[in-house]
């Protein structure tokens, strides 16, 4: 029988793109196979995993279920150890044909914002880019809507239905809308790297997961493209996302760059973090845009979150605003980030941010 | 050969944004801007263009008519035609949608071996980096997203892809349709010669009825009815409770800041 996108009700499942590099699974598969747990237990449905790749190391597969999934779909084949947009859509589509998910979600990376278009047009069926949160359960949606909106929840009328209602920002930030695709199938999101929280590992689900190799159909015809080398930066990436302490700086450090650098560092330093950065900062390049926090950058949920001179622009506030405990340091006592700060310092960052620096290392000190 | 750019007029989010009552975007009330990436796409067709000069670069938006002034600047940058696809039937329409229309319009234009279609990665509206690749798709030919170097010689094109860690080096058959970002180009100005022929140049609208023939185009199809997913709800982003500005900006403010982080249990 045909595939067809609009018979919702054959659909079942919640399924979980697990992307992976040179046979190492990104965070962003374990993040969102956190979050797909959640969606599948409302939904009372199987959670499977994704994973291509060429001889995948069975340990790694299992792992997945540590994380959440019931099910691991393995596709193995030489030509999809490396990333290619045909391969990946052809085996995926073929799969998702066969097995019919209800939910898919992709992690919004390089690659999964080249791969989730693609399937999402042959597939017939809608796609919503960078969610930030996933209900299936009306009354948890209201909830959400309750601590996070303006909409007054208790006089407005829902549907109730389990459709996946995928919330992300719109207009750089501006506005939140929430998107559904009640009619076609799979409800298809990408969620940003670091977005979701990864739940902690469990063993005891890790050992249960099923692990299913499918029987790939692939040949080089296939593959439009010819991938002629894959280089990567000789530097190591700073890991933002998983950072505890992420220490700032904004085009306030720009009277003298090296020296805000320098400040940022040995803070980051005596906080035991690392030193992220906004746009500013990037553009005028200060520091490599891996640093860069924001709508375009990385989104951090540190528990500590400095920003020295950085104004508070809408776009930089989506990637840091959910940090626990946010302290800004600004020349300019009504800059925006003050108010989404914790605690606010109206100063200049080249005398505050190294007596900073001091008092923390003098309190670390007094503790040993 | 032919370089299709695809190219849309987006609010400017970086400033102050209109939200109404409904918490829609007050789009009227707000300037308008040619989307910054499909700027690098069209500096990437025209330099393409400038080393081969029988390249003919067309210029493509889907959008309300005033979209005009977006594509006489494209013109005047030293793009040779511009198309606009517009009419009452296509509005409402996601990024599927979207896609359809945009590919009906560009298998009207015409695409053979050799001929490129460029995208910006993404509009900074919605931010979705879908259009480019669901068109792809629905033409049947081969995308790179994320490109940030492109060789062309002999007809033959290999491009640079962007990854967080890297990037990938990859030859890719034409037709073939490439997204584009900042860091493969910097936007060329209008010149003065530009802007004076820019209204001598094919200048052409292209509305539903026109593109009817296509047999993936009817009503169902496109705009609002035609798009998979819907708002459900919209609304402002949550305003964080306000936090504690401390007293002054000397060693004490820091000990005191300490001292709250330390009650706080935070360090
Ligand atoms: C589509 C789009 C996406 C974007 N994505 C991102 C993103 O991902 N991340 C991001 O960060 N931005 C992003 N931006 C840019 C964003 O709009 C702002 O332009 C940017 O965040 C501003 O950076 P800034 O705060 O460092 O600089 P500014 O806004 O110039 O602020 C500098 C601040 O430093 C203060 N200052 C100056 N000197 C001192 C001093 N000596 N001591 C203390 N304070 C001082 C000033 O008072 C000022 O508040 C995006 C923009 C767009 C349009």
């Amino acid at each position: 029988m045909a595939f067809n996108s609009k018979d919702t009700a054959a659909f079942k499942g919640v399924w979980v793109f697990c992307e992976q590099r040179d046979g190492v699974i990104l965070g962003t598969g374990y993040q969102l196979l956190s979050e797909g747990r959640k969606l599948a237990d409302d939904l009372g449905v199987e959670l499977c995993g994704l994973l291509l790749g060429d001889k995948i190391n069975q340990d790694y597969a299992k792992a997945l279920g540590g994380y959440g999934a019931d099910r691991v779909y393995i596709c193995e084949h030489p030509l999809l150890k490396d990333y290619t947009t045909d391969g990946y859509t052809k085996v995926i589509c073929d799969l998702v044909e066969e097995k019919k998910p209800e939910i898919f979600l992709i992690g919004a990376t390089n690659i999964g914002r080249d791969l989730g278009p693609r399937v999402a047009a042959r597939l017939n069926t809608g796609l919503t880019a960078d969610c930030t949160h996933l209900d299936v359960d009306v009354a948890k949606y209201k909830d959400f809507l309750r601590t996070t909106s303006n909409i007054d929840v208790d006089n407005t009328k829902f549907e109730e239905n389990q459709n996946l209602k995928a919330t992300r920002p719109a207009f750089g930030g501006h506005l939140m809308a929430t998107i559904i695709c009640p009619d076609y199938r799979p409800q298809m999101c990408t969620v940003r790297p670091g977005v979701m929280q990864t739940a902690p590992y469990n063993e005891a689900t890790a050992a249960k997961t099923v692990l299913e190799t499918v029987a790939v159909k692939l040949d080089a015809a296939d593959i439009q493209v010819d991938l002629v080398e894959i280089k990567k930066s000789a530097k190591k990436l700073v890991d933002l996302v998983g950072a505890d302490v992420v220490v700032s700086v904004g085009r306030g450090i720009s009277a003298d760059p090296k020296r805000g650098l320098e400040i940022a560092e040995e803070m980051a330093n005596v906080l035991g973090g690392v030193v992220g950065a906004s746009r500013a900062v990037v553009d005028a390049g200060l520091i490599p845009a891996d640093h860069q926090v924001g709508q375009t950058g990385k989104t951090v949920h540190a528990k500590i979150y400095v920003a020295l001179g950085i104004s508070g622009a809408i776009q930089h506030l989506a990637g840091m605003q959910d940090s626990e405990c946010i302290i800004a340091v600004n020349k300019n006592g009504s800059a925006p980030i003050f108010d989404v700060a914790t605690y606010g310092i109206t100063g200049d960052l080249f005398k505050v941010g190294p007596m900073l620096t001091e008092a923390i290392a003098k309190y670390k000190a007094s503790k040993v | 050969m032919k370089i299709i750019v695809c190219v849309k007029q987006v609010p400017d989010t970086s400033g102050k944004v209109a939200v109404k009552e409904d918490g829609t975007m007050d789009r009227a009330a707000m300037a308008t801007i040619s989307n910054p990436d499909d700027m690098n796409a069209l500096e990437a067709a025209l330099q393409i263009k400038d080393a081969n000069p029988d390249a003919k670069v067309i210029v493509l938006s889907m959008g309300p008519p005033p979209t005009e002034s977006m594509l006489r600047e494209c013109l005047a940058m030293g793009a040779d035609e511009a198309l606009l696809v517009s009419s009452r039937e296509f509005g409402g329409a996601d990024t599927y949608a979207t896609s359809s229309t945009l590919t009906a319009a560009i298998r009207k234009l015409g695409l053979e071996q050799g001929d490129i279609v460029f995208c910006g990665r993404q509009a900074i509206d919605g931010d979705t980096a879908q259009v480019g690749p669901q068109i792809a798709e629905k033409l049947g030919i081969p995308q790179v997203t994320y490109v940030t170097g492109i060789e062309y010689k002999d007809g033959q094109l290999t491009v640079r892809r962007e990854l967080e860690d890297g990037y990938m080096t990859i030859k890719v058959k034409t037709p073939c349709l490439l997204t584009c970002i900042k860091e493969l180009n910097t936007p060329r100005y209008m010149s003065v010669s530009g802007i004076v022929g820019c209204y001598a140049k094919p200048y052409e609208v292209w509305d539903f009825n026109a593109l009817s023939g296509d047999p993936t185009i009817t009503v169902e199809t496109v705009g609002l009815k035609g798009s998979p997913t819907q708002v459900y709800k919209s609304f402002s982003p949550p305003v964080k409770g306000a936090g504690t500005m401390l007293e002054g900006a000397d060693k004490a403010t820091c000990e005191q800041l300490v001292s709250l982080l330390e009650e706080k249990h935070i360090i």
